[in-house]
């Protein structure tokens, strides 16, 4: 079984605010049959303040897909719809004391519901963005579209590669089959049919970088770094971590790594990964340590 | 209040003189069986009684077609690779697709390296149609694989007519009987089939220990080299205290086989009358003409297995579900899948299984904890009124798709 927090056992046995909302204003159904969850939320909105007064829930799920849908309802009740807006489905997690990644997609629903329904008072048409396939790592959490999508947007060839993109494959490995696997199709696909290579078992060797056509200055180089960094910032502030440029000695890039990313067990991926796209980028070898490696100064 | 264990098709508790009659197998009786000297023998001839007691409960002519392995999984791994390996002309493997996981990750897997994998389709009782197996039948099969009784329902496959079918044919037959064996007789020296699965803790011996049945002169690749153990069929030394203890729990499911076909087939049928009177809007899956003495596989439409399995859990009651969310992947059981059953109602499965341990009164237990359990979910679920399923469930309720 799960190992669900005490505060989605809690959320289960006494659900909070479920039943239909006689006087809701706004409806939001949304879910998946085939997962086996489905959620109406509703909500009663005043309109003169667009302060959600109460909110209700109706759920086909699993234990922890009714305890997203009780703790949404906690959550949201007083808020305006634009802040409603700004819950995400990892605040959803986090105010449950965390999900199994396993059951992180009962968040989502929640945080899709919510829209559904804002959607639903203001009176615009909602459309869901998100498309769920297998889970095919579960340490962090990632499905097998995403992989795929990920794959072909960036051109990965390497399952180290996808593990920077995505974190996928980053923790006990053992979905790395799966992985290939999914590297394998989209690669096929790329090739046209005919000219099925397998991936390579092991990570490529990074090409060398091409000799610049001119010299880069120093300030043309930092700008191209911070160019860098900010690519990946927006990857690295999803998982609640980010980084900044610390410094730059020679061939050496120094960043902070912030929030969750300090500390992770990934930052070695993490750093790799922008290390990789720096020599691409800047067309020359250089080295992106952590800021607590940079030489104490005397 | 004491726990009440339905799952006996997960797993069974170990009895309790089978526990007595392994336990010096770990300590005075340690010796490998392969040694010349007195620790060994002692443990040679206490193998040699558990195969014996293996053989009769399947009915087996000879003892040697007994081959010990660790677990279900490993023998139907064996029987289907070694099949291929032994027949390298013929490529095809036949089974259902109802099949244990045991069975389909394999086959799967082997579609992927290459082989042709037809799976029979079963009906909305879960059997299958002997006409569309007849004409699969062919000299590039290699192997047919089904199974004797299905895991969730229950329900009995005509394995015997099967297995004739493939061997007049020459064909060789594989049957996946582990949630038989011990709960159906079994006699396969009057069979066609030529290789068996068993696991050991579905029969109240312990886990890590299984068999699989392999007819004389049926041809045979090890999956495992290595040592002579198992006449070299299977490498690796013997798990000598389960091999007893296995060979123990047949011989008490030998004894307690009419007990099992009598008193437990009426607790199961007191226990699914019980719910399904005062339940509306559940149902029975599978076949329940044809299926295991203890099994019951309820279908309750509009709520989630995971769901009522947890609240069944704060009463101390333990069963299983067929919802995806109980096994972590995004389908129903494929089980329910392969036999129509809808999306609202297979994600509602739940799987009560009887051992010869349980008691009238824990089933009264059950009958009268399991309804409000329902009603309570129901209450939650966008698919239910006040008075019933929403009067057109799809249409009341038809969220936006992810």
């Amino acid at each position: 079984m799960w190992e669900y927090s005490d505060k989605v056992r809690e959320h289960f046995f006494n659900p909070r605010n479920s039943g239909p909302l006689e006087e809701a204003n706004g409806i939001g159904d949304v879910g998946s049959i085939q997962c086996g969850d489905a959620l109406r939320l509703m909500l009663k909105v005043e309109p003169e303040t667009e302060i959600i007064l109460d909110a209700h829930f109706q759920t086909f799920g699993c234990g922890s897909a009714i305890a997203s849908s009780s703790a949404l309802t906690e959550m949201v009740k007083g808020m305006t719809l634009d802040q409603a807006l700004e819950v995400s489905n990892q605040n959803i997690a986090d105010y449950l004391d965390g999900l199994p990644p396993e059951k992180m997609h009962c968040s989502v629903m929640g945080r899709e519901a919510l829209q559904a329904a804002i959607a639903n008072y203001r009176g615009e048409e909602w459309s869901d963005d998100h498309e769920e396939g297998a889970l095919i790592c579960k340490c962090f959490a990632i499905d097998a579209v995403m992989i795929e999508d990920v794959v072909k947007a960036n051109n990965l060839n390497t399952v180290e590669e996808v593990t920077f993109y995505t974190k996928a494959g980053g923790g006990c490995a053992a979905c790395h089959e799966g992985i290939e696997e999914i590297l394998a199709k989209v690669m096929a696909e790329r090739a046209g049919p005919g000219e099925v290579s397998p991936p390579p078992a092991c990570p490529a060797t990074p090409e060398a970088p091409k000799p610049p056509t001119k010299k880069l200055s120093i300030v043309e180089k930092i700008a191209k770094i911070q160019e860098v960094l900010e690519s990946v910032r927006p990857m690295l502030q999803r998982d609640h971590g980010d980084v900044e440029l610390a410094d730059v000695q020679g061939k050496k890039i120094y960043v902070h790594l912030k929030g969750a990313c300090s500390g992770c067990m990934m930052e070695a991926a993490t750093l790799g990964g922008i290390q990789q796209k720096m020599i691409e980028t800047l067309g020359e070898l250089v080295q992106v340590l952590p800021s607590s490696h940079m030489p104490v100064e005397a | 209040m004491k726990p009440i264990y339905l799952d006996n098709n997960a797993t069974t508790r170990v009895d309790p003189a089978v526990v007595e009659a392994m336990l010096p197998f770990f300590t005075e009786h340690f010796g490998n069986a392969s040694s010349i000297h007195a620790f060994g023998s002692e443990v040679g001839k206490a193998l040699k009684k558990a195969r014996s007691q293996v053989q009769a409960l399947l009915g087996a002519e000879h003892d040697s077609e007994i081959i010990f392995t660790s677990c279900g999984t490993e023998s139907d791994s064996t029987a289907i690779l070694s099949a291929l390996k032994a027949q390298p002309d013929r490529n095809t493997v036949i089974t259902t697709n109802v099949e244990h996981p045991a069975i389909l990750t394999l086959c799967e897997w082997l579609e992927k390296e290459g082989y042709i994998v037809h799976k029979l389709k079963v009906d909305k009782k879960g059997r299958i149609d002997m006409d569309e197996y007849k004409s699969l039948l062919n000299d590039r099969v290699a192997v047919v694989s089904a199974m004797w009784a299905n895991n969730e329902t229950g329900t009995i496959f005509p394995v015997v007519e099967m297995a004739e079918l493939a061997a007049a044919k020459g064909i060789m037959f594989h049957t996946d009987a582990v949630q038989a064996v011990g709960k159906v007789p079994i006699d396969l020296k009057n069979t066609k089939i030529d290789m068996l699965s068993l696991s050991g803790h579905k029969l109240h011996a312990p886990k890590g220990i299984g068999v699989l049945y392999l007819r004389r002169g049926c041809r045979f690749r090890p999956l495992l080299r290595g040592g002579h153990q198992e006449r070299g069929r299977r490498a690796g030394t013997e798990n000598s205290a389960s091999i007893v203890a296995l060979g123990m729990a047949c011989e008490l499911a030998q004894q307690k086989m009419e007990f099992e076909n009598t008193e437990v087939r009426r607790l199961r049928d007191k226990l699914e009358k019980g719910i399904l009177s005062q339940v509306t809007h559940a149902f029975v899956t599978g076949d329940p003409s044809n299926r295991l003495p203890n099994t019951a596989n309820i279908a309750f439409e509009y709520i989630e297995g995971e769901a009522i399995l947890l609240l069944l859990n704060k009463v101390g009651i333990a069963c299983s579900s067929g919802s995806a969310c109980t096994s972590g992947s995004l389908e129903p059981s494929h089980v329910m899948r392969a036999m129509g059953i809808p999306y609202t109602a297979a994600h509602g499965t739940i799987r009560f299984s009887l051992s010869v341990y349980n008691t009238e009164e824990e089933i009264d237990r059950v009958i009268k904890e399991v309804p409000p359990i329902v009603a309570q979910l129901r209450k939650l679920s966008p698919y239910w009124t006040d008075k019933g399923p929403a009067a057109n469930p799809e249409a009341a309720f038809a969220p936006t798709y992810a």
